[in-house]
C-alpha cells in the first residue's frame, strides 16, 4: 500500500516574465504605478517552482495550499503534463486524470447528452466507459429533463451540475483537482466532496489544490504548504492548515511591549487586533461577517485627548475607505483620565469583497495635531462566502460586495 | 502505466501508442466538428452543395468563357469542378487545422492529451463535405456524358489520402506558428488564395512549359489534381509517376510540419 505513485525530484519551473505574469509581480507593478516610483528593473525570468521534492503514496489524498502565486497551479499543470518542467523529473505510476476546470471543452451548441461524451473524452474516458456510466452521470447531474437541450440554454447552475457529474465519474488511479470545488451551490459541493471521498477509499490517489480550507480538511489527510515556489511545510492536515492560516502573511493581532509601543504625547498603543463576532481575535473573516478593529491603549495623563482614523487598502494598494472616530459619543474630544482604554471600529458584514487587505491606523491628539501613523499594521484576507451568491458561481469584481436592494415590477401587461 | 515527466530535450519522437490510446478522443473531436458544422442542418448541407457549385459556375464564366483558359478538351465546368473537388478538401482542412489550436486554447490550457489530435481531427472533418460534392460531381459527369473509370474511382481515396497528408503537414506547421504569432490567422485566407492560383485548379499543368513543370509538382496538390483529371476525365494519358512524387512530397510536408509542431507543442500552454 505504501508504494509511491508520484515521485517528484528537484523540480524547477521557470517562466519568462511576459509570458506569464505572476500575481505578485502584477500587484507590485500596479502598486508602483500608484506610488509614482520608477518601476524597478525586473528580472526577465521568474521561477514559479524551486526545487520541489515530493513523494506521494498510493491511496493518499494530499492537499496543496498556499497563497496566490505560490506555485500550486503550476505544480498541478506540470503533473498533468500541460506544461513541461524546466529542470528535474517526475515519475508517475498510474493513469492520471486532471480536473483543472469543470466543463472543459463544453460546446454551447451541443446538447447535454453530446457534451457528456465530449467532455468525458476530453477528460480521458473512453467511449465505452462513458456509455457504461452515462445513466449514473445523468442521475448525478439531476438534469434529465434537459438532456437534449443545447447547453447554451442552460442556467449556470445546470451547466456546473452537468460538468461536475461528468468529472465525478472519472475513475483514474491518480486524480489531480484544482479549485474546482469553489463553484457550485453548497449542497452540490457536498455531494461532490462525498463522491471524491469515495474515490479516495478505493485506493486512488488524489492531489487537491484549493483555497478552501474546509474542503481540504474534509478531503485530505496530508497537506503541502507552498510559498513562493518552495515547500514550506508538509504534514498532517490539521497542523499545516493552522500553520497556513496563522502564517499566510495575515497579521490580525499585534501587541507591543511598553518600550517599543507607538506613542504620541498623550497615548501609548498597547495592541491592535481584529475581532470577529465572538469577540475573540480572528484570522478567518468571510464576506458575510462583520468584524471589528480593536485598539488597546494607555493614556499618559488626565489631560489626554485622542482620536483615531482607520485607512483600508486592497491588495492593489487602492484605498477602500478611510474613517474617523470623531462622531462617536463616548470619549471623543473629551479629556480622558489616565488609564487603559479600548476603541473599536466595526466593519459591517456584506461590505468588503473577498481578497487581501491592509489596514493603517492613525492616532492624533487635540485638533488633529501630534499625528502618528501605524502604517499597514494589520493585514488580512476576507474569504468568499456563498451567502450573496444565489445561483451565481463566478467572481465578483470590485473592492466591495454590498448586499444591495434589487426590485423588479411589472408595469403593464401587453 | 508508468512514465516520467522530464524537461523536453531535442526532437521528440511521436508517441504512436499514446495516440492510439487517445483514439476515442480523436473520434469524438471529429464527431464534434461535424455535429457543430451541420447543427443547423439546412444551412450546413446547403452550403456544402452550393459552395463548390457556385464557385464552379463563377470560375467557368470568368476563366472558361472570358479568359478562355484551356481545359484539355473537356467542358470547362467539369474540368474546373474536378480541381475544386480536391482543392476544397485541401483548403478547408488547411484552414481548419491552422486554426485548430487557437480555437481550442481553453482545452489545451486545462487538459493534457496528444495535441496533434486537434489538427489531426480537422483534416478528417471535411470528408463529409467531400462526399456531398462528390455526389454532385457524379451528377455532373452524367450530365456531360462521362463514364467514370473503375481505376479512377478506386484511386480517389488514395488521392484523398495524399491531400489529407499534405494539408496536415502544412496545417501542423501553421497551427503552431499561429499560436506564436497571432497575425498568422489574418494572413491565412490570403495565403490559401495564392496557393490556389499556383496550383493547377483553374488551368491545366500543360500550360506550363514542359521544362518547368517539375516546379509545379513540388506542390503535391498539382499531381493530385492532374491525376484526378486524367483518371476521371481522360484528359491525357495517366502519368503514373505523379503518384509516388505527390505522395513523397506530401510526406516531406508532413515530416517538416511534425518536427516543428513537436518542437513547440510542449510549450503551447505557456505561450497561449
Amino acid at each position: 500500500m505504501d508504494q509511491s505513485v508520484i515521485k517528484i525530484e528537484k523540480l524547477r519551473k521557470k517562466y519568462a516574465i511576459g509570458t506569464r505574469v505572476p500575481y505578485f509581480a502584477l500587484r507590485d507593478q500596479i502598486a508602483d504605478l500608484f506610488k509614482f516610483k520608477k518601476p524597478k528593473k525586473k528580472n526577465e525570468e521568474f521561477w514559479a517552482l524551486k526545487d520541489i521534492n515530493l513523494e506521494i503514496k498510493r491511496g493518499e489524498a494530499i492537499g496543496i495550499i498556499g497563497r496566490n502565486g505560490a506555485g500550486k497551479s503550476t505544480l498541478l499543470k506540470i503533473l498533468s503534463q500541460i506544461t513541461p518542467p524546466t529542470e528535474g523529473k517526475i515519475m508517475i505510476d498510474g493513469r492520471v486524470a486532471s480536473l483543472l476546470e469543470v466543463g472543459t471543452g463544453f460546446n454551447p451548441e451541443l446538447t447535454g447528452r453530446e457534451n457528456i461524451y465530449l467532455n468525458g473524452a476530453i477528460l480521458g474516458m473512453s467511449r465505452a466507459e462513458i456509455k457504461r456510466k452515462f445513466d449514473q452521470i445523468v442521475a448525478f447531474s439531476e438534469i434529465e429533463k434537459f438532456l437534449d437541450t443545447p447547453v447554451k440554454r442552460y442556467s449556470s447552475g445546470m451547466y456546473v451540475r452537468l460538468a461536475f457529474a461528468v468529472a465525478a465519474h472519472l475513475e483514474p488511479e491518480i486524480l489531480l483537482i484544482d479549485e474546482v470545488l469553489a463553484v457550485g451551490d453548497a449542497q452540490f459541493q457536498k455531494k461532490c466532496l462525498g463522491k471524491m471521498n469515495e474515490v479516495g477509499k478505493h485506493g486512488r490517489t488524489i492531489v487537491f489544490v484549493s483555497h478552501n480550507m474546509a474542503a481540504v480538511k474534509s478531503l485530505c489527510k496530508r497537506v503541502i504548504l507552498l510559498e513562493r515556489g518552495k515547500i514550506l511545510a508538509d504534514g498532517p492536515v490539521g497542523r499545516i492548515v493552522s500553520k497556513y492560516l496563522g502564517y499566510n502573511g495575515n497579521i490580525t493581532k499585534k501587541n507591543w511591549s511598553l518600550g517599543k509601543a507607538p506613542e504620541n504625547s498623550s497615548v501609548k498603543i498597547l495592541g491592535v487586533s481584529l475581532v470577529g463576532g465572538s469577540g475573540k481575535n480572528t484570522n478567518t473573516i468571510s464576506t458575510d461577517e462583520s468584524f471589528a478593529v480593536e485598539i488597546l491603549y494607555q493614556t499618559k495623563s488626565d489631560e489626554s485627548v485622542v482620536g483615531f482614523t482607520t485607512v483600508l487598502h486592497d491588495a492593489e494598494n487602492n484605498c477602500v475607505f478611510s474613517s474617523l472616530n470623531n462622531r462617536e459619543s463616548g470619549w471623543y474630544g473629551k479629556k480622558m483620565p489616565k488609564g487603559l482604554f479600548r476603541t473599536t471600529c466595526t466593519i459591517p458584514a456584506d461590505f468588503l469583497n473577498n481578497g487581501e487587505f491592509s489596514l493603517t491606523i492613525n492616532f492624533y491628539g487635540k485638533n488633529y495635531s501630534d499625528l502618528h501613523s501605524m502604517s499597514e499594521v494589520l493585514t488580512f484576507e476576507i474569504n468568499d462566502s456563498p451567502k450573496l451568491r444565489g445561483d451565481y458561481f463566478g467572481g465578483y469584481s470590485g473592492v466591495v460586495r454590498p448586499d444591495l436592494k434589487w426590485a423588479t415590477q411589472l408595469i403593464e401587461n401587453k | 502505466m508508468r512514465y516520467e515527466i522530464t524537461p523536453p530535450k531535442g526532437l521528440v519522437n511521436i508517441n504512436l501508442s499514446e495516440i492510439w490510446r487517445y483514439r476515442d478522443l480523436l473520434y469524438i473531436l471529429v464527431w464534434r466538428d461535424i455535429k457543430v458544422r451541420y447543427k443547423q442542418t439546412v444551412v450546413g448541407v446547403v452550403w456544402a452543395i452550393f459552395q463548390p457549385l457556385l464557385t464552379m459556375i463563377i470560375f467557368s464564366v470568368l476563366f472558361g468563357r472570358l479568359a478562355k483558359l484551356p481545359s484539355e478538351g473537356v467542358p470547362y465546368p467539369v474540368f474546373v469542378y474536378t480541381g475544386l473537388l480536391l482543392w476544397n478538401y485541401f483548403s478547408s482542412s488547411l484552414a481548419n487545422s491552422s486554426e485548430s489550436l487557437i480555437s481550442n486554447d481553453a482545452i489545451i490550457k486545462k487538459v493534457y492529451f496528444p495535441r496533434i489530435l486537434l489538427p489531426g481531427s480537422t483534416v478528417v472533418t471535411p470528408a463529409v463535405d467531400f462526399v456531398i460534392s462528390f455526389i454532385i460531381f457524379l451528377a455532373l459527369m452524367f450530365y456531360y456524358h462521362f463514364t467514370p473509370s473503375a481505376v479512377g474511382l478506386l484511386l480517389i481515396p488514395v488521392l484523398l489520402l495524399i491531400t489529407m497528408i499534405s494539408s496536415l503537414g502544412l496545417g501542423l506547421f501553421l497551427s503552431s506558428l499561429n499560436i506564436k504569432y497571432r497575425d498568422v490567422r489574418h494572413i491565412l485566407p490570403f495565403f490559401i488564395q495564392i496557393l490556389m492560383y499556383i496550383t493547377p485548379v483553374i488551368y491545366p499543368v500543360s500550360i506550363i512549359p514542359a521544362n518547368f513543370q517539375w516546379i509545379a509538382y513540388l506542390n503535391p496538390m498539382s499531381g493530385v489534381i492532374t491525376l484526378a483529371r486524367s483518371l476521371l476525365l481522360h484528359t491525357s494519358s495517366v502519368d503514373w509517376k505523379l503518384l509516388p512524387i505527390s505522395f513523397g512530397v506530401s510526406l516531406v510536408f508532413l515530416l517538416i510540419g511534425l518536427a516543428y509542431f513537436r518542437k513547440t507543442e510542449r510549450f503551447f500552454a505557456d505561450i497561449m
